[in-house]
Parts: C-alpha cells; sequence; structure tokens
C-alpha cells in the first residue's frame, strides 16, 4: 500500500490550515497510528491518580495512546509505569485491571518475576541460559519503564520519548486547573472515588476534544435534554426546591450570551478552558458546612478564591480534560480513527461533605453514562459527523470562528466565550507534536 | 385483585410492564412507579449505594419523565431514526412476599435487545422488582437492572431495559 502521511511531513502540515483542517485527521487509519507514534510519545498523556494505587504493590492497566501500560505503587512514595507485557514471551503481565501483585510481577506463561520497579527478579530453570549471553539481550532488563513519568499533586502522566518538552514547559500555566481542583479539598488532596463510566463511542477522538470547547452547540444539540428538562420543571410547583438533577441539565441550555461572556483561555501546547468568568457550574446550591471547611483549612480570602473559580471544561491537550468545580476527569483513549473509549473519572475532596461527591457522581451519569440523554446528544452529532465527512463536497472542517490573523503568537489569551480559537490552538500543537519527531 | 396480590399477579405484572415497554407505551410505563419509585441501573457488580457511586440510571420519576418527553421531542436528534426494543424474559420468581406491608420482590433474568437503523445490540440482565400496593394496585417502589456486563465499555443505551 502506498504511504500518503508517513514520513511525510509536508503532507501532515498541509492538513491544518489556520481557519480549516482536512478531514483526514478525524478519518484516515494511517494518520491514527502516526498520532500514536509521534503525538502521543511526544506529548505528556495522563495516566492514572496516585490514589488508585494506594499500597505498595498495587496497580492499574491501562492505556497511553495505544500502548498497554501499568501504573503501579513501587515504593511508598513513588510510582511507576511500565509497559504492560512480559519481556519473555510477551504476555500482558495483568489480567485484572486493577489489583495488587505483592512483591513481584509474576508472568502467569512461565513465572517469570519481576520486581515492581520491573527488574527482572527471577526466571525458573536459569541455568538454561548460562552461558548463552542472556544478560546482554532485552529480556535480562525486565519490564521496561515508561521513560518519562511525573507525579502532579496525585496525577500521574507519563511521555514515551524523549523528544518533546518536560512537564512543566508543556503545560505550563494550565496546571491551575489541576491545582484549583485539588485545591476545593480542606485536605488539598483527591481520591479516585464513586465509579468509573466507559462509553465507547464511534468517532474519532479529537471530536470529543473538539467539543470540550465548543460553546456554541450546548443550547441546540442538548435542546433535547436540556430544554426538555427546563420545560418538564417548570410544571412544578411554585417553591419547590430546584433538585440536584435540574440544577445540573438545566444550565446547558444557557443563551449564547451567557456562553460567550464566559470567556475561553488559551494557553500553549494546545491547552486551554472555558468558563474563566463563570460556567455552567456557578450556580450550584451550597454544600452545607463545606465553606466552613475550606475558611478553617485555607482563611476566608483564599477559600472565597478557590471557590470563585468556576473553570467548565480544561483541556490537557491532546486527550484528557478535568472540571474542577465538580471534581471529574474524562480521558478520550483512541481506539482507532473511527473508535474512542471515553472514560469518566469521579474525585472525592478529602475531608469534604459527602454531598459533593454526591453531586459528582450524579453529574457523571446524567451528563457521561452510555446512557445519559446529554451522552446520546453529543454521540449523535460527533457520528453523523463521522459519517458525513464522507461526501466529498469538501473537504474540509470550519474552525473560523472569531479568528483573527494575530492570534497564532498570542500567549495565555482571553478571548469570547464562543470563539473556536482553542480549538485552533489545539490542531496547532497536533502539527508541531506529530511532525517534531519526523 | 383481592386484598394481597397472587403470585401470579405479581408475574402478570412484571410481564405486563416490559410490555409496555417494547410497545413504548411509555405514559402508561410511567404510571407503574410510585411517586417515589426509582429505576436503578447500577455500573459495578453487586452496587449496593446508588449515591456515592455512581451507576449507568438512577432516576426518580422527575428523571424519568424527562427522559420520556425527551424521547419524543422533536429535536432529539438521536431518535432520528427511532430506537426501538424487545425484552425476552424467563419466568418472574416471587423472592421475597411481605403481605403484612405489601411488599413484593422478584427477580427476572431477561435478554433485552435495543436496535436503531441498521445496529442491533443484545444486552442480558438480571432485573429485581420491588413491587408494593397503593390503593388497591400494584407499583414499582424500585426497578434494579442489572447487567451482566455494567462495568464493560458500552455504547449508547436509548430505551429502558
Amino acid at each position: 500500500m502506498i504511504s500518503k502521511y508517513r514520513g511525510n511531513r509536508q503532507a501532515i502540515s498541509a492538513l491544518v490550515r489556520e481557519t480549516e483542517v482536512h478531514r483526514d485527521v478525524y478519518l484516515d487509519q494511517e494518520l491514527f497510528e502516526l498520532e500514536m507514534e509521534h503525538l502521543f510519545a511526544n506529548t505528556w498523556i495522563y495516566v492514572g491518580h496516585d490514589s488508585q494505587v494506594p499500597k505498595v504493590g498495587d496497580y492499574y492497566a491501562t492505556t497511553i495512546g495505544a500502548q498497554p501500560v501499568i501504573m503501579v505503587r513501587d515504593t511508598p512514595d513513588s510510582v511507576k509505569v511500565l509497559y504492560n507485557r512480559c519481556p519473555h514471551k510477551g504476555t500482558r503481565l495483568t489480567g485484572d485491571t486493577c489489583g495488587n501483585v505483592g512483591r513481584f510481577f509474576r508472568c502467569p506463561y512461565h513465572a517469570w518475576t519481576f520486581r515492581l520497579d520491573g527488574s527482572l527478579a527471577g526466571i525458573p530453570l536459569k541455568g538454561g541460559y548460562d552461558n548463552t549471553g542472556f544478560a546482554e539481550s532485552h529480556s535480562a532488563r525486565g519490564m521496561t519503564a515508561v521513560r518519562h513519568v511525573h507525579n502532579y499533586r496525585g496525577f500521574v502522566f507519563g511521555k514515551l520519548s524523549d523528544v518533546g518538552p518536560g512537564f512543566d514547559e508543556f503545560f505550563g500555566e494550565a496546571l491551575s486547573s489541576i491545582d484549583n481542583m485539588v485545591d476545593r479539598s480542606p485536605a488539598g488532596k483527591l481520591e479516585v472515588a464513586g465509579g468509573v463510566l466507559r462509553y465507547r463511542h464511534d468517532c474519532n477522538w479529537k471530536m470529543l476534544v473538539d467539543n470540550l470547547t465548543d460553546t456554541c452547540h450546548p443550547m441546540i444539540a442538548h435542546q433535547s435534554s436540556a430544554g426538555t428538562t427546563v420545560d418538564v420543571w417548570k410544571s412544578a410547583p411554585a417553591g419547590a426546591k430546584k433538585p440536584m438533577a435540574v440544577e445540573i441539565y438545566a444550565p446547558f441550555a444557557s443563551p449564547y450570551e451567557f456562553f460567550q461572556t464566559m470567556g475561553i483561555r488559551i494557553w500553549d501546547n494546545g491547552h486551554g478552558h472555558t468558563g474563566v468568568s463563570h460556567s455552567i457550574h456557578s450556580d450550584y446550591s451550597a454544600v452545607p458546612g463545606y465553606f466552613d471547611q475550606m475558611k478553617a483549612a485555607y482563611g476566608e480570602e483564599r477559600a472565597k478564591a478557590i471557590l470563585g473559580e468556576n473553570r467548565h471544561n480544561t483541556v490537557y491537550f491532546p486527550n484528557v480534560t478535568v472540571k474542577g468545580p465538580i471534581q471529574l476527569l474524562r480521558l478520550f483513549k483512541p481506539v482507532a480513527a473511527n473508535k474512542t473509549l471515553v472514560e469518566s473519572w469521579a474525585f472525592r475532596l478529602v475531608g469534604a461533605p459527602d454531598m459533593l461527591l454526591e453531586r459528582t457522581v450524579m453529574y457523571n451519569r446524567l451528563v457521561n453514562a452510555p446512557t445519559s440523554i446529554v451522552g446520546h446528544d453529543d454521540l449523535e452529532v460527533y457520528e453523523r459527523a463521522q459519517a458525513g465527512l464522507a461526501s466529498n463536497g469538501n473537504e474540509w472542517v470550519n474552525i473560523q470562528r472569531l479568528y483573527a490573523a494575530d492570534e497564532p503568537g498570542q500567549r495565555n489569551v482571553v478571548t469570547d466565550g464562543t470563539s473556536e480559537g482553542q480549538m485552533r490552538n489545539q490542531f496547532r500543537a497536533w502539527t508541531k507534536f506529530m511532525t517534531m519527531s519526523l | 385483585m383481592g386484598t394481597v396480590p397472587t403470585d401470579q399477579q405479581l408475574i402478570d405484572f412484571v410481564v405486563r410492564e416490559a410490555r409496555l415497554l417494547d410497545q413504548q407505551r411509555l405514559e402508561d410505563w410511567l404510571n407503574l412507579f410510585t411517586e417515589d419509585g426509582h429505576y436503578w441501573m447500577p455500573v459495578e457488580r453487586g452496587q449496593t449505594d446508588p449515591k456515592l457511586t455512581t451507576s449507568l440510571m438512577y432516576e426518580d420519576k422527575l428523571l424519568l419523565r424527562i427522559r420520556i418527553d425527551r424521547l419524543k421531542g422533536k429535536a432529539t436528534h438521536s431518535q432520528s431514526p427511532k430506537s426501538r426494543c424487545h425484552h425476552m424474559m424467563q419466568t418472574p420468581q416471587v423472592d421475597e412476599r411481605d403481605d403484612g406491608q405489601q411488599h413484593y420482590v422478584t427477580w427476572t433474568p431477561m435478554h433485552y435487545v435495543e436496535s436503531r437503523a441498521d445496529e442491533q445490540t443484545l444486552y442480558a440482565a438480571w432485573v429485581t422488582h420491588h413491587l408494593i400496593t397503593v390503593d388497591g394496585a400494584l407499583k414499582i417502589r424500585l426497578k434494579r437492572v442489572d447487567l451482566i456486563n455494567c462495568d464493560a465499555a458500552l455504547g449508547s443505551i436509548q430505551l429502558f431495559v
């Protein structure tokens, strides 16, 4: 087969123009594979949260792009990320998604064992390798560790290649959204809690990332869910207390002006967030007792500053997003050009009232579950786009809204909340990290 | 119905409930629930807590009302074309009966098929109904749907198991 994009830096760069992107970035399987080799190797990819592996020997098996990896607590104070294969025959070392391996990984095929840092501990009938030069083999090095791992306040990221910026340079100011989510705990600590939702999407992973800062869709695509909620609630008895579920659904139906004025902040390397001044999370009812706990922990002024942030979606390019005000993280796991697994993880604010976790897990099931009506609205338009892009009538996707010719060089700017500037920012980063190792 | 429902009446109720869903008689279906009734589809095997652990669904009558109104709404693009569903059930078994409290629990293994356009998906579930009588009529206090693969990565389920 003739390769259209492999090794062709020029062809890849030509896919992203200032105000439009070529459909192949969503459709082409070769480009998807190049994304796995370059984009998902040269950038810092979210692996998991260290509260998922609290005890030495605890592991969590996941992926970085297409690569199966294991996050493991190797010492009380550190977490390692290892490629999930036995160096002998390639057998994946874990069966369950999470658990505890004790002191060693033990391969189920030939009982080779590995220490928690991945190094080879033992091989049955080891004499068979005497005088074979085994010490020089790949196998003798044990399980391969992911080259670069960084644990930022519990959030563990990995970078597969030596190319690409260091952790602080890559994320820069964008880390402030993780900071805000963690700071919302009176103890300054988060724990994964409340279960995970996993939703299969038959569309390209970037459609989900594009949608995170697409503020011209909620009042349209979610008219059916949020609009119906508003209509149903109109017939509630006068003076009835608005239920948490209505507080969660209804703001999706807010008018354009609400989204225009909320603002979008754009950072380097494809990161950015909606909801600079306010967001759909701004008007949730106060949780009794919570502010007093925050005041006691941080002092009144600082507590108000922390809770005054209402960032909506923060995009950590390329494929993860957090919602600080409701302690949710969504990870868009690329499976194929037209297949994505969306995982939605909830966090408990350690030391805060349970009602906050109750709201987090309610939001998660109302919005992110395979049974969610908001999720159904979104997936329908993604899948229609995936299908519609097959049309030869036009090969380009438009991302021109509120474009300004001087924007490419701007850093840490705040734009109109309905700008597609963050989508353009993501695609500039896409080109940068796709081509940097070609 | 006499003062207490017979086992057969409990069984007939559960079977009819599935038929209302298959025929998409959703107003009649919603009326089967008590005012404080819930539809619960856990996301974890053996899940005991619907509040601090998330679920695929944990919906009171208000949320079910929203869902039903949405399904027939003109702006509901994910129902264009519309989904259809089919329940294939074993005979419900009466697991608990408390005639004093008029509280009954049935257990019904089933296969559920949801289709839309060219796609059709099969789910397997154990469904537990907690029923009570209200003014002599059986009502659903809780319908719990345990999918065999509740924790798998699933595609959209748009109707009701």
